[in-house]
Parts: structure tokens; C-alpha cells; sequence
């Protein structure tokens, strides 16, 4: 492959072309969006299609974080976001060691059970999960929604972190076990320093699709006080008749956790790991 | 050290029997290694051995003790796995280490015990290193390392060497023979490959299809093999077996030439003929003896093999020892050393024959 590469100039022009497109197509979004969160509000329809404004402001920003409840929401959704990263993950992770290494009856009416899950559209279920949660008296609460999302996270979580399971030779645990390893020690000695990555990518997805959920938050959360981000966001709305630069740089300011769990994760995404345990 | 005994071991996975009727004593500090054909469950049974795999019936001893039911950890045996598996995010000193770790021996002896394996194994400005920064070579030797370090009962190899080149998988059987005289240990040793087999074993217990079929000294079974099976399977180049029928003292074979088997008790139940390639002769082409044409000739420098058509009884394959002139197409006359024949019955084990007419 590397052969061709190197002898057609062309071929490798055209992928960069493409890499670049997709992004430039993938990310424009993202960067109106930083665009119009650093516009002052009195030039953003006059601007029209400028790429950058005429006059730069941060004033959307100090407004947005001293004039709002954002750091409410703010820390509503940290807690919520990682409450369901760290649950699902512990969850997800003891479930896909079970699939991938134990033979147990109902193994695949379970996996069946869990694929099924998946496939119903989440407006079916919104009635019978709020009745649910009022019944359990846990309606404005934080904690409802870090039961339900862990729920909704777990079977593709676990889907995942099964694969990654799968991907560690099973030979490791049996030298790790005739080295003198019970089962556990072999997991944790062994195992789980590999799994790593594994891990880093269930918790980055389930904090991701935590972070952006808005169905159940509007439906489940009323009280101001426990809103999470995507939930107050759209109080933008219709408390400031649509203020589209404060909830730009309020968009602006959700992205940043998302960037920095990934920064931090990313070196444990860092694919071969595992390379050097076996032949190859 | 360890004697193991194997007492009417059977294993089956489900429904599906894989290993029947195993029984095997092994003396301390007894070289056997397991051959036979792929799938003939080899790797079940030292799995078994190891703890990695539960022993569906017979009695497993280690000692005189039973061990049916003791975990991996408690039989203290070591095992060297055909993949390596050795720990990718340790260096090779913890890999080789790992043990005394998890034992919690003292970090003082634990080093001098790797510095010292790793010396033995020609690893020691490696120690530092990474799995995936060695050759395939060097990672073997580590995994030896792994299991010498902790001064084990037994050693379990499954195929540790199919992974490397012809040239180091001489090197290192060179290796495990001298460890073995080093450490007088009892080793279990699976391979495919008969070279190894035979210059590695005390004993040589043949598998196929979950049967023993015979155990013995690498010299019994190629001298006296106990069936057609055994008989094909030891040896390389392959035993010719040709079809014959029985005559008083001796067979008769497809093309009618008699041959006199005196060194044979009874060859009443023949229908086979096994006959090694290097245990036929060539003459000359008009004297009394088989008429054959060469088909393929191979010229080794020390050995030439003739792949030959003899009139009446299809492909015979001949070993010669030292280069002789034959080209393919030439006339060649082919003698069978009658001492050193093997005939089989219609069910394939071997006819009783005199041992002290073994050649
Ligand atoms: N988990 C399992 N479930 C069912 N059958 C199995 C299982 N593991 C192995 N077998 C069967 O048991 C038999 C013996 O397998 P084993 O791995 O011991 O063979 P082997 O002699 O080591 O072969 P090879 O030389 O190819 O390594 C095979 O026929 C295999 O299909
Ligand atoms: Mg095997």
C-alpha cells in the first residue's frame, strides 16, 4: 500500500483534498459559532456572511457567566455527565469482561435483550419513564437523570468495552493465572492496565451523548435550579427573545469540557497497547 | 520436581469427546513431549495439566496428590505458551519477574533472579526493554525466562518455537535441552514437529483423535512402531506402506515378488507392508530385485531421495545415504531390507515381530 502511495503524487493530493474538505464541511458549524458568540450583538444581521466580525467583543461571554444561571447549568451537567460516564463505564466494563470471557446460560438472550434496547425510538418510552421516575419521587432531580442515562448507555457501552475485552488475548490471563494470579489479580494486574484505552473511549462516549441529551432533561427537570446546559440553553430563548450571541458563547463555553476530556483521554486512545503480547 | 501421573484422563466439551482414556506416569524430571496431528487434542491435555482447562474424569496426580481441582496458582507449574503472551506494558524484567511479584518475594532476590535468568538467556542488556521492542527470538527466550525464574515442579511447552525461523528453532531446542540438563526438571513439551520430538524426548507419547496410540523412547517408535499410524507419523521422510497378502513366512507383494519375513512370528493377518525410505536399497537395474523407474530426484549432498514408479506397485520413495548419480527416467532395481519391514493388519496395528531382529 505504502508502494503505490509513494509512486502516485496525485493519489495523495486527493486524499488530503478530501481530508480537507471533510473538515472544512465538518467543522464550519463549530466556527460560526464561535463567530457569532465574539459579534456584538448590534452587528450580527448587518454583518450578514462576513467570515469575521468587523468589531470583535467578549462581552457575550462576561454576560453570559455573570448574568445568567450558565454556571448552574454548568455544573448541573458536570455532575450529571460524569456521575453516567463513571457509573456506566463501571457498569459496561464488569458486563463486557463476563460476555467476552465466560460461557454462562442465557448469555445471548441477554446480549438479544440489550441489542432490542436499542432499537426503540426514545419518544416511545418518555411516558412510562416519567411516570417511573415521579413515582420514585425523583422528578428535578439530578440523580434521575444519571439513573436513566446510565440505563439508556449501558448495552452499547458494554457492546464496546465486550470488544475491547475481546481484543486482549486470552493466553495474558492464563500466563498471568500459571504465574500465580487468581482471576482478579490476573484482571487487574494485567487486564485492566490494557484496557485502557478501552475504558478512556466508553467513558469519552457516554460523557459525549450525557453532555448533548436534551429529551429526557426537558421532560424529567423543571426547576431552574437543577437544569442541565442543553435544558438552559434554550431558556436563551425566550428569557432574552432569542439573545443568539449569548447563547453562542454559551455553546462556545459547553464545548470546552468535551475538549478537555478528550485531551485527557486521548493518550489512552492511543491504539497497540497490546502489541508485543503475542507472536506477531 | 515432580512426578505426574495421568489416570484415565478423558475430557469432553459438551457432547464432543476430545481425549479418552489417558493414562500416562511421568518421572521426575522426565522429558515427554506430546506429537500428533492437528486437532488430535495435545494442547487440551496439557491445558488440563496446567489447571487452565477442568479435567472432565479420570484422577490427575502430581506427587501421589490429587489435583483434579486445584487452581493454576497452587500446582506450581509453568507453562510457555506458543503465542508468548507475554505482558505488553511490562519491560522484560517485570515480565520475567511477574511471579516473585505476585508472590511477594523480596524485591532484593527477585532481581538477582532475573539478572541471573536473564544472563542464562542471553537477555541481559534487554531487560529495560518492552515486548514489542524484541525479535521474535528474544521474546521467546523471555518467556522461557518467565518460567525458569520461579523455579517451578514441571515445565509445560505448548509449541513454543512453531513462531520462529528454521535457523533459531534449531538454536533454540538447543536451548530447552540444555536447560533441561541444567534444571533436571519434568517438562511436558507439545510440538507438530517430529525433529524436535525426537531429539528433545525421554519419551515420546503419540496422540490421534484423543487416543493415545503409543509411548516410547524416540528409538522405539521409530524401530518399533505399535500401528500403521505411529509408523507414518515418526520418521521423515514418510514409511512407504504398500499393499500385500499373507504367505507362510513372509508376504507377498502386488506385483507377486515373495518376500521372506524370518525375523516376523506370524504374518497370517498381513495386508500391509510399511517399509522406511531409507531402508530400501538400489541395485542395479537387472539384478533380482524390484523394477523401478525414477520419477523426482532430490540431491540433499548427504542424502539423495528418489521418488520411484515400481512396475506393479505405484510410488516408493527411497532414501540413499551419500550423492548418487540417479536422474529422473533412469532404471533402477529396488531391495527391500526384509530385517527391517514392518507389517500391518486389516485394522492397522503392527505384526509381532522378534525384537531381537531389530536392525
Ligand atoms: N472450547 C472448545 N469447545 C469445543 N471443542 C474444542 C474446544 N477447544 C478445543 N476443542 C476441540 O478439541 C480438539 C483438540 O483441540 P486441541 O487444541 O487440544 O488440539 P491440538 O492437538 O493442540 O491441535 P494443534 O496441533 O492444531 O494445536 C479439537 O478437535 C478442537 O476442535
Ligand atoms: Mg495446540
Amino acid at each position: 500500500m505504502g508502494f503505490s502511495q509513494l509512486k502516485r503524487p496525485a493519489l495523495v493530493v486527493g486524499k488530503y483534498a478530501a481530508i480537507v474538505f471533510y473538515l472544512v464541511f465538518a467543522l464550519f458549524p463549530l466556527y460560526w459559532l464561535v463567530k457569532i458568540a465574539v459579534t456584538p450583538d448590534r452587528l450580527i444581521y448587518t454583518d450578514g456572511t462576513r467570515l469575521w466580525p468587523s468589531e470583535f467583543t467578549l462581552s457575550n461571554f462576561v454576560a453570559v457567566l455573570f448574568q445568567t444561571d450558565f454556571l448552574s447549568y454548568f455544573s448541573n451537567s458536570l455532575i450529571v455527565s460524569l456521575g453516567t460516564a463513571a457509573l456506566t463505564t463501571l457498569f459496561a466494563a464488569g458486563a463486557g469482561y463476563a460476555f467476552s470471557r465466560f460461557d454462562f446460560g442465557g448469555k445471548k438472550l441477554i446480549i438479544a435483550i440489550m441489542l432490542i434496547t436499542q432499537m426503540f425510538p426514545l419518544l416511545m418510552i418518555i411516558a412510562p419513564i416519567y411516570k417511573i421516575i415521579a413515582g420514585l419521587g425523583l422528578l428535578n432531580s439530578l440523580t434521575s437523570l444519571i439513573i436513566v442515562y446510565t440505563a439508556f448507555n449501558i448495552p452499547f457501552a458494554t457492546f464496546l468495552m465486550q470488544s475491547f475485552f475481546d481484543g486482549i488475548p486470552k493466553d495474558l490471563e492464563e500466563a498471568a493465572m500459571m504465574d500465580g494470579c487468581s482471576r482478579f489479580e490476573a484482571l487487574r494486574k494485567v487486564i485492566l492496565p490494557l484496557t485502557l484505552p478501552g475504558l478512556g473511549a466508553t467513558l469519552g462516549f457516554v460523557f459525549t451523548a450525557a453532555w448533548s441529551e436534551l429529551l429526557f432533561a426537558l421532560m424529567l427537570i423543571s426547576k431552574n435550579d437543577t437544569m442541565t446546559f442543553p435544558v438552559g440553553l434554550l431558556t436563551f430563548v425566550s428569557k432574552f427573545s432569542v439573545d443568539w450571541g449569548q447563547m453562542m458563547a454559551a455553546g462556545v463555553l459547553a464545548l470546552i469540557p468535551s475538549c478537555l476530556f478528550f485531551i485527557f483521554i486521548q493518550r489512552y486512545l492511543v491504539q497497540g497497547l497490546t502489541s508485543g503480547a503475542v507472536k506477531g | 520436581m515432580a512426578r505426574i501421573e495421568l489416570k484415565n484422563i478423558a475430557k469432553s466439551y459438551g457432547t464432543v469427546e476430545v481425549l479418552r482414556n489417558i493414562d500416562l506416569d511421568i518421572q521426575d524430571g522426565e522429558f515427554v513431549v506430546l506429537v500428533g496431528p492437528s486437532g488430535c487434542g495435545k494442547s487440551t491435555l496439557l491445558r488440563m495439566i496446567a489447571g487452565l482447562e477442568p479435567i472432565t474424569s479420570g484422577a490427575f496426580e502430581i506427587d501421589g496428590k490429587r489435583m483434579n481441582d486445584v487452581r493454576p496458582r497452587d500446582r506450581d507449574i509453568a507453562m510457555v505458551f506458543q503465542s508468548y503472551a507475554l505482558y505488553p506494558h511490562m519491560d522484560v524484567a517485570r515480565n520475567m519477574g511477574f511471579s516473585m511479584e505476585i508472590r511477594r518475594d523480596a524485591a532484593e532476590m527477585r532481581k538477582s533472579r532475573v539478572a541471573e535468568a536473564g544472563k542464562t538467556l542471553g537477555l541481559s542488556k534487554l531487560l529495560r526493554r518492552l515486548p514489542k521492542e524484541l525479535s521474535g527470538g528474544q521474546r521467546q527466550r523471555v518467556a522461557m525466562g518467565r518460567a525458569i525464574i520461579r523455579d517451578p515442579r514441571a515445565f509445560l511447552f505448548d509449541e513454543p518455537l512453531s513462531n520462529l525461523d528454521a535457523a533459531l528453532r534449531v538454536e533454540m531446542r538447543l536451548e530447552i535441552a540444555r536447560l533441561h540438563q541444567k534444571l533436571k526438571a519434568t517438562m511436558i513439551y507439545v510440538t507438530h514437529d517430529q525433529v524436535e520430538a525426537l531429539t528433545l524426548a525421554d519419551r515420546i507419547v503419540v496422540l490421534d483423535s484423543g487416543d493415545i496410540q503409543q509411548v516410547g523412547s524416540p528409538l522405539d517408535l521409530y524401530e518399533r512402531p505399535a500401528n500403521k499410524f505411529v509408523a507414518q507419523f515418526i520418521g521423515s521422510p514418510t514409511m512407504n506402506v504398500v499393499p500385500v497378502s499373507a504367505a507362510s513366512g513372509g508376504v507377498i507383494l502386488a506385483d507377486g515378488t515373495f518376500l521372506a519375513l524370518p525375523h516376523l512370528d506370524d504374518t497370517g493377518l498381513a495386508v500391509e507392508l510399511g517399509i522406511r525410505p531409507e531402508h530400501i536399497d538400489v541395485v542395479d537395474p537387472d539384478a533380482d530385485a524390484l523394477a523401478a523407474v525414477a520419477d523426482v530426484v532430490e540431491h540433499l549432498g548427504s542424502d539423495t531421495n528418489i521418488y520411484a514408479l515400481v512396475e506393479g506397485l505405484g510410488p516408493i520413495m527411497v532414501r540413499v545415504h551419500g550423492n548418487i548419480p540417479a536422474k529422473p527416467g533412469d532404471r533402477l532395481g529396488l531391495r527391500i531390507q526384509a530385517p527391517n519391514a514392518h507389517v500391518f493388519s486389516a485394522d492397522g496395528r503392527t505384526l509381532q515381530r522378534d525384537m531381537t531382529g531389530a536392525a
